[in-house]
């Protein structure tokens, strides 16, 4: 029988933890034993991008959207869905109204998002070069290598107005510009996988759901910048897009896609795979160039530029993940198409993972000039368990922290950098009103301090001291000068660091002074930490009223310090309490006081 | 591979991916697929408007599945929707009949007089 029905399984990272192989695996092994093997496709897809309702499979054509789906549930998708046509209602993605949604166009999560950059991820299965020819996959480079000439595609890419979605936004095509300029007999490209931000996955799944389109744009780039090699630098700590990564390169040189005289064009471009050790610095871009090399991974001062002098001295590009994966499409639709997405300065869309404190949380693509409230109520669907919004970390530890009041900023790369954070690569860390802010500054100085290279003086010592003063504010020993003090071990820093690692890692620190003095001041006027995070400023004590002696807070205590006869009122021994926090989240009656 | 290689290779799986998009199909034809749909040949009868389809290039419409619509005594029975026409259901639609309805209803936007079963009447089928 003829193909009719497909079967989506997600096969990202998320995904894949909570088992989608094996609902995979036990989907083909069912479809088998109901002799439909040969009607339904079943394919491994790359993120869906809704990752908070994983693992998602989705069947088509009927657009069903199936979340959280177990392993054991294989069984009756094929054959009460597959084989009868019956839905699995109790599977199905239920709207806010409890009612089952249709297909993702019900999904408020996909309303508002524009899938560019993740135009396949989803949709084929990333291990397998045809279904992404299928996709126009490859029309760009046969486009590039037989009708445009290298100054023809960086052309095109100045109109897009395409800017490096690593986070510092510099314009694509003056990179690529002027590293074709510099007279070489050798050229490099690089793709920038080095992905490390607390929370940031954008580039993960980019290259999981979709290895070829980056592979694509980097030949691409070697022709427009006259480079013959390429390099990816990507984690050791990534082993699926790897893996994704090296057999879409397999097939692209089994194919002549890669190589030597790609589609007899008379090109060559080939491409590499180095991997990263897990140095946050390494994905600065003369860092991670010297760790290419065979070098420890330290930056070194600009200038010269990677254009003008990079990897072995040679002219070379680096770009981001994300960059790379919008080329393709900027060359087969044209640059004014992608100039028309976004606002005036920010062209096209952005990727982000969108964490924290948020009901839906996922890879989300919106177009630039999309609104901070429109992301975390309208696609995040708003904050977990109904609490207050208080702020949203953007930039990873180099970004700031913004307060409710900018809600409704149109975000592009101007806007962010004007309120004191910065786009970064897309973390979107979402805070509510249990968090304190005291404490998440300490957590992201924490780590800019660990992966400090140490090389220069304002980063490896103006850090520590910085979170020295941070950990004042915390145990409530600080005073009001040592605010002044971190105000200017912060300027210093900005300004003579060697690098934008230690350039921004202050970013964190100035942006909440600035919109969150109030709790600065909790912090060292009244002692208090407000969201009861500061372990050394909260006390946990029992209501003697409210408590009916359940015991469940005694037996639950790791340090064995709450004592009291059943069904009488019981009492902590603040002696040895280590405020851990765990009677306070047992009591079902509100008995456990935190102050 | 040349060029023409990978040109060749992208048409032909357009194709096949063409049939996992729905976005933009208009025209959409259920096949009922209950126990007693299967029992008569439904499964042929789904194949043959896949292979219909698919040889005759028809790219607009989308072939779904759903359970058992009550007709027992007239399987396979298909539903056809599109616009500028009446929602029929065929009855008894063998594979010559499957081919037929693409031919006709489909094609030419006639009926196939002999296998109209039902018009779904407005009090059992929720309008659009």
């Amino acid at each position: 029988m003829a193909l009719n029905n497909y079967c989506l399984v997600c096969g990202g990272t998320g995904c894949e933890s909570s088992k989608s192989d094996e609902i995979y695996k036990k989907l083909k092994e069912h479809a088998e034993k109901a002799g439909i093997s040969k009607q339904v496709q079943i394919v491994k897809t790359g993120c869906f991008g809704f990752c908070e309702k994983g693992p998602i499979v989705k069947i088509l054509p009927d657009e069903s959207f199936y979340v959280e789906v177990k392993p054991s549930d294989a069984e009756q998708i094929v054959n009460e869905h597959l084989v009868k046509g019956r839905p699995v209602h109790s599977l199905l993605y239920k709207t806010s109204d409890q009612v089952a949604a249709k297909s993702e166009a019900d999904i408020k999560f996909y309303q508002k998002q524009v899938r560019i950059v993740l135009r396949n991820c989803g949709i084929i299965d990333p291990e397998n070069v045809q279904e992404y020819i299928s996709r126009d996959g490859y029309a760009a480079l046969e486009k590039v290598l037989f009708e445009m000439t290298p100054e023809q595609v960086i052309d095109e890419l100045k109109k897009s107005g395409l800017r490096g979605r690593g986070g510092a936004g510099f314009p694509t095509w003056l990179k690529w510009s002027s590293t074709r300029k510099t007279p070489a007999d050798q050229r490099y490209v690089i793709c920038n996988a080095d992905e490390g931000d607390p929370g940031a996955y954008m580039d993960r799944s980019t290259l999981e759901g979709d290895p070829h389109s980056v592979l694509e744009a980097m030949t691409i780039a070697g022709y427009a910048q006259g480079a013959t090699k390429g390099f990816i630098y990507i984690r050791a700590e990534y082993p699926l897009a790897i893996h994704r990564l090296e057999v879409a390169m397999k097939q692209s040189r089994e194919m002549g896609l890669l190589g030597k005289n790609i589609l007899g064009s008379g090109f060559d471009f080939d491409v590499e795979i180095r991997l990263g050790a897990g140095a946050f610095v390494c994905g600065e871009e003369t860092a991670l160039m010297q760790s290419i090399e065979g070098k420890r991974g330290m930056p070194v001062p600009k200038p010269p530029f990677p254009s003008e002098s990079g990897l072995w001295g040679k002219p070379t590009s680096i770009n981001n993940v994300e960059t790379y994966a919008n080329v393709p499409v900027i060359i087969l639709k044209g640059g004014d198409w992608f100039a028309s997405i976004g606002t005036a300065t920010s062209k096209g869309t952005k990727v982000f993972a969108l964490t924290g404190a948020i009901n839906n949380s996922g890879l989300v693509e919106v177009p630039m000039g999309t609104t901070l409230r429109e992301i975390v109520y309208d696609i995040g669907g708003g904050i977990k368990g109904g609490r207050a919004f208080k702020a949203v970390q953007s930039g990873g530890p180099s970004g700031g922290v913004l307060s409710a009041e900018f809600l409704d900023t149109p975000i592009d790369y101007e806007s962010l950098t004007k309120l004191g954070s910065m786009m970064g690569s897309g973390g979107l860390i979402v805070m509510s009103e249990d968090d304190c802010i005291v404490d998440v500054v300490r957590f992201y100085l924490e780590f800019s301090v660990e992966e400090s290279c140490g090389k220069c003086a304002p980063c490896r010592i103006g850090g520590r001291k910085l979170l020295n003063l941070i950990e004042k504010v915390t145990k409530g020993n600080a005073t009001l000068e040592d605010i002044d003090t971190m105000r200017q071990i912060s300027f210093a820093m900005q300004r003579a660091s060697l690098c934008m690692l230690g350039g921004t890692t202050p970013n964190p620190v100035l942006s909440t002074l600035k919109y969150f003095e109030k709790e600065y001041m909790a912090h060292i006027v009244d002692k208090k930490c407000p969201a009861g995070k500061c372990k050394d400023l909260v006390t946990y004590s029992i209501d003697q009223e409210k408590c009916i002696g359940c015991t469940v807070c005694a037996r639950k205590c790791p340090q064995n310090c709450i004592a009291g006869e059943r069904k009488l009122p019981h009492e902590i021994d603040q002696s040895r309490c280590i405020k851990c926090g765990a009677c306070y989240e047992a009591c079902k009656f509100g008995a456990v006081l935190v102050s | 591979m040349t060029l023409q290689e990978l040109r060749t290779m992208r048409e032909a799986g357009k194709k096949a991916m063409e049939r996992r998009i729905v976005e933009g199909k208009t025209i959409e034809i259920v096949v009922g697929m209950g126990t007693c749909g299967i029992a008569a040949g439904a499964k042929e009868t789904l194949d043959a408007f896949v292979d219909e389809l698919t040889s005759k290039d028809v790219k607009n419409v989308v072939i779904k599945q759903t359970g058992c619509m009550g007709f027992c005594h007239s399987e396979p029975t298909v539903e056809v929707h599109m616009d500028g026409m009446p929602d029929i259901i065929y009855g008894n639609v063998d594979v010559e009949t499957a081919r037929q309805i693409v031919h006709s209803h489909i094609l030419e936007k006639r009926l196939v007089d002999k296998h109209v079963f039902d018009r779904p009447a407005k009090d059992i089928v929720k309008e659009k």
